[in-house]
C-alpha cells in the first residue's frame, strides 16, 4: 500500500457565499513532486492553505501526513513547509534575521547550522545581511524557499514558487525541488509554466475548484484525445482569426511562424480547415502539449461540472 | 503541543524590538507626540460643574448651622453629606468621595450672637481646580446676609462686624494651578494613544503586509504571538511614562508626594489593559484604516469621560458611568492621587480593581478573538 502525503476527500470552501472549492479529492504520494495547475482563481491557493491549516474547510475531510486535517492543525504546523505566493516574510528584517526568526518558532535545533545549509542551497549566502524588502523579486523568492525548508518539513507546499524568477534561476529552483524529494519530501508546486509541469512526476489540473484531471504528463496527454496540427507560413497570423471561428475547430493560435490548430479528431480538423479557405498550407499532425491538453479541458467540461468564468 | 514556550515567546519579542526600533518613525513619534500633548495641555479649560459633593462636619447643630447649609445648597455648587467626625471627613477627601469638607466650629451660634464673627473653615480639593474654581468664588459671594433673617429683629442685638467668616483653604494644590491636575494625568493619556495604537496596528499590519500568512502557517501560539508583541511596546510605553513624569516634575514643578513605585506599578496595569484593547482592536480590524478608526472610538470618550479635560464629577450620571469603566478614569485619579495628595495603597486600591477587572475581561477576549486562520 503507498503512504500518501496527502489523503484528502470532498473537500469544499465558499467566500461569502462564492464556491471556491467544490467536492476536491486529492492523493499525493508520499516522495512525490506533483505539480499543481490551473487557471488563475481556479483554486489553487485555497486548497495549498486548506492542505496547511490556514483555512478551515467547510466540508470534507482528509490527512495530510497521516494527521487529521480539521484537528491536528498544529502538527500539520510543524511538519509542513508552505511558501505562499505573495511574500510573507518581514521585509524590515535582514535576510538572516528572518531566517532566524522562523527557525526559532519551529525549534529547530542546531539553529546556525541549518541556517547555514538553506542558505547555501538558496545561493543567499551575499545577501545574508540585507534588508527582505531590498531584495529583487527573484532573491525573495529564494529567501522564502529557504525559510520554508528550514525546519526539513516531509511535506512542502510550494505556491508559484518561480513566479518572476529568471530562466537560470528557475532552472535551479527545480533542481532544488528535486534535491528534496530525493530527500524523502513531497512536494506539491504550484505552476503556470508548461516546462515546469513536465518536470513533475504527477500533474494535477484544477478548474473552477474541481480537479479536471491527474496523471503523469504523458497519461493526461494521451487520455485527452485530441489532435493537433501545425503549418509554418507567412500568412498565419491572418488565417488564425478566420479559423477559430470555424466549427470543428477549438482553438487556432499561433507561435511564431507556426500556426497551430487543435480538434477533437485528424478528419474533422482538415474538413473543417478546407471549409475555411484560409489558402494552401503544409498541415502536419504534431504531439499535443500539457497546454494543449488543458485548454481542451477547460472547453469540454465533464458533464455535471461548471469551471465558472475563468479559463 | 506547549501552549506556551520560551524559545518561540523570545523570537517574537526579538522580531518585534527589532522591527520597532527600525520603524523610525514611530519612535519619533511616541518620544515627540508626549511632549506636544504635555504643553499643549498644560493649561487646562475652565469648566463649571456643580452638585460637588460636600462633607460637613458640624460641632453645634443650630439654625445658623442650618441657614448656611441651606444658602450653600442653592448655589447649585454643593450636595451636603453630614459626617460625623473630621477624620472621617479627611478620609473621604482623600478618597475622591468628596471634594469639600466644611467644618463648622463649636459654639457657632453663641459667638454669632456675641458678636464674635465664628470662621466656618472650607476645606477644598485643590488637586482639581477647574472643579472648584466657581464652587469657592459662591461660597464667598454668599456674604453675612445668609443668617439675616434668623438674626435678633433688634438692631442692637445685632453683632456689630460680619456674622461670621469663611475660611477657605485648597488642599493639594493650594495655589490652584491647573498645570498640576492636567500634567499628572497627561501620563495616562499619552499611555493611551501611545500603547493602544500600536497595539491595534500590530496584527492588522502583519496581516495588511500578508506576512500573517506565514506567521499563522509557523507553530506558534496565540499567547506567544500576544504577549511577544506586547512587551516591546510596554518598554516603550515606560519610556514615555519617565519621560512625562521628568518633565512634570522639572519644568510644571509637579510634586511626588506618594510612592513612586506604587505609581510605576499602577501603570503597568494600566498599560497592560490598554494593550490587551488594542489586541482585540487589531483582531476585529481588517486594515490599519478600520483599527485606527476603532481606536479612535476608544479615544473619545478616553479624553471626554475620563475627568482629563471635563471635572468627572460634572458630567451626569450616565457618562460617569461609562468613564467608570475606562481604565484611563482610574489611572487618571491613581496619578492624581498619588502625585499630588500622597495617597498610597489603601486610597488606591479602590481604582485598581475597575482597571484589574477590565484588563482580565479584555485580555480574555483578545485571546478569544485572536484567529488562527485566514477564514
Ligand atoms: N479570502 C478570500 N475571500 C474571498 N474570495 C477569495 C478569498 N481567497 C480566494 N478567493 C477567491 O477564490 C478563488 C480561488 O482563488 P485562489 O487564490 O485559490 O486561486 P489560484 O488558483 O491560486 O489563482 P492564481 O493562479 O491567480 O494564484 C478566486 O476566485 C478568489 O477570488
Ligand atoms: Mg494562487
Amino acid at each position: 500500500m503507498t503512504a500518501y502525503a496527502i489523503d484528502v476527500e470532498h473537500l469544499s470552501k465558499s467566500f461569502r457565499g462564492k464556491r471556491v472549492i467544490a467536492d476536491l479529492s486529492l492523493r499525493v504520494a508520499e516522495g512525490e513532486v506533483c505539480g499543481f495547475l490551473g487557471g488563475n482563481g481556479s483554486g489553487k491557493t485555497t486548497t495549498m492553505r486548506l492542505l496547511c491549516g490556514l483555512l478551515l474547510p467547510d466540508g470534507g475531510r482528509g490527512t495530510c501526513l497521516g494527521i487529521d486535517l480539521l484537528t491536528g492543525a498544529d502538527e500539520i504546523r510543524r511538519q509542513v513547509g508552505y511558501m505562499t505566493q505573495r511574500f510573507s516574510l518581514y521585509g524590515d528584517l535582514t535576510v538572516a534575521e528572518n531566517l532566524d526568526f522562523v527557525a526559532r518558532l519551529h525549534g529547530v535545533r542546531d539553529r546556525s547550522a541549518m541556517i547555514r545549509e538553506a542558505v547555501e542551497r538558496a545561493g543567499l549566502g551575499g545577501y545574508l545581511h540585507q534588508l527582505a524588502e531590498e531584495l529583487s523579486g527573484g532573491w525573495k523568492q529564494r529567501l522564502a524557499l529557504a525559510a520554508a525548508v528550514l525546519h526539513k518539513p516531509r511535506l512542502l507546499l510550494l505556491d508559484e514558487p518561480t513566479a518572476g524568477v529568471d530562466a537560470k534561476a528557475r532552472r535551479e529552483f527545480w533542481d532544488l525541488i528535486h534535491e528534496f524529494a530525493s530527500e524523502g519530501m513531497t512536494v506539491l508546486v504550484s505552476t503556470h509554466y508548461m516546462d515546469e509541469a513536465e518536470r513533475c512526476a504527477r500533474v494535477i489540473y484544477l478548474a473552477g475548484g474541481h480537479l479536471v484531471v491527474q496523471g503523469t504528463a504523458a497519461e493526461v496527454v494521451a487520455q485527452a484525445h485530441i489532435t493537433v496540427i501545425e503549418a509554418v507560413g507567412g500568412a498565419v497570423e491572418t488565417a488564425a482569426p478566420r479559423l477559430r471561428h470555424q466549427p470543428g475547430i477549438e482553438t487556432a493560435t499561433v507561435f511564431g511562424r507556426a500556426l497551430r490548430v487543435t480538434g477533437s479528431d485528424g478528419a474533422t480538423l482538415r474538413a473543417a480547415i478546407a471549409a475555411a479557405g484560409v489558402g494552401a498550407f503544409d498541415w502536419r499532425e504534431v504531439e499535443p502539449r500539457l497546454d494543449d491538453v488543458f485548454i481542451h479541458m477547460l472547453n469540454n467540461p465533464p458533464a455535471g461540472i461548471s469551471y465558472g468564468e475563468e479559463g | 503541543m506547549r501552549l506556551f514556550a520560551w524559545q518561540r515567546f523570545r523570537a517574537m519579542i526579538g522580531k518585534e524590538a527589532r522591527q520597532l526600533r527600525r520603524d523610525r518613525g514611530m519612535v519619533a513619534l511616541t518620544l515627540v507626540l508626549p511632549m506636544i500633548q504635555l504643553f499643549l495641555f498644560g493649561y487646562a479649560i475652565n469648566m463649571n460643574p456643580r452638585h460637588l459633593p460636600t462633607a460637613l462636619v458640624s460641632a453645634d447643630h443650630s439654625r445658623y448651622e442650618r441657614d448656611i447649609v441651606t444658602a450653600l445648597e442653592n448655589t447649585k455648587y454643593f450636595d451636603i453629606h453630614l459626617y460625623p467626625t473630621e477624620q472621617a471627613a479627611e478620609e473621604a477627601l482623600r478618597r475622591w468621595d468628596v471634594m469639600f469638607i466644611i467644618d463648622i466650629p463649636p459654639n457657632f451660634e453663641r459667638d454669632v450672637l456675641h458678636g464674635a464673627s465664628p470662621s466656618i473653615l472650607i476645606d477644598a480639593d485643590g488637586s482639581d481646580p477647574t472643579a472648584i474654581g466657581n464652587a469657592t468664588a459662591a461660597v464667598t459671594a454668599l456674604g453675612a446676609n445668609v443668617l439675616a433673617r434668623d438674626l435678633p429683629p433688634d438692631p442692637r442685638l445685632r453683632p456689630a462686624q460680619a456674622a461670621y467668616q469663611t475660611i477657605l483653604h485648597a488642599r493639594y494644590n493650594p495655589e490652584q494651578i491647573t498645570a498640576l491636575n492636567i500634567v499628572p494625568a497627561l501620563i495616562a493619556v499619552v499611555l493611551t494613544f501611545s500603547t493602544l495604537v500600536s497595539t491595534a496596528m500590530a496584527i492588522t499590519r502583519e496581516r495588511e503586509m500578508g506576512t500573517m500568512e506565514n506567521l499563522l502557517v509557523l507553530p506558534i501560539q496565540p499567547a506567544e504571538v500576544l504577549l511577544g508583541k506586547i512587551l516591546p511596546y510596554v518598554a516603550l510605553g515606560y519610556l514615555q511614562v519617565s519621560l512625562v513624569l521628568s518633565i512634570a516634575v522639572l519644568v510644571f514643578g509637579v510634586p511626588v508626594a506618594g510612592s513612586l513605585t506604587l505609581l510605576l506599578g499602577a501603570i503597568g496595569l494600566f498599560i497592560a489593559c490598554n494593550l490587551a484593547l488594542g489586541f482585540v482592536i487589531s483582531s476585529l480590524a481588517r486594515t490599519q484604516r478600520q483599527a485606527m478608526q476603532m481606536a479612535q472610538f476608544v479615544f473619545l470618550p478616553s479624553m471626554l469621560l475620563s475627568g482629563f479635560l471635563f471635572p468627572f464629577r460634572g458630567m451626569p450620571v450616565w457618562a460617569q458611568v461609562i468613564g467608570d469603566v475606562l481604565p484611563i478614569t482610574h489611572m487618571l485619579r491613581i496619578a492624581r492621587g498619588v502625585l499630588l495628595k500622597g495617597n498610597g495603597w489603601p486610597e488606591i486600591a479602590p481604582d485598581v480593581w475597575p482597571m484589574a477587572a477590565f484588563g482580565l475581561a479584555i485580555g480574555a477576549l483578545a485571546v478569544l478573538t485572536y484567529r488562527r486562520t485566514l477564514d
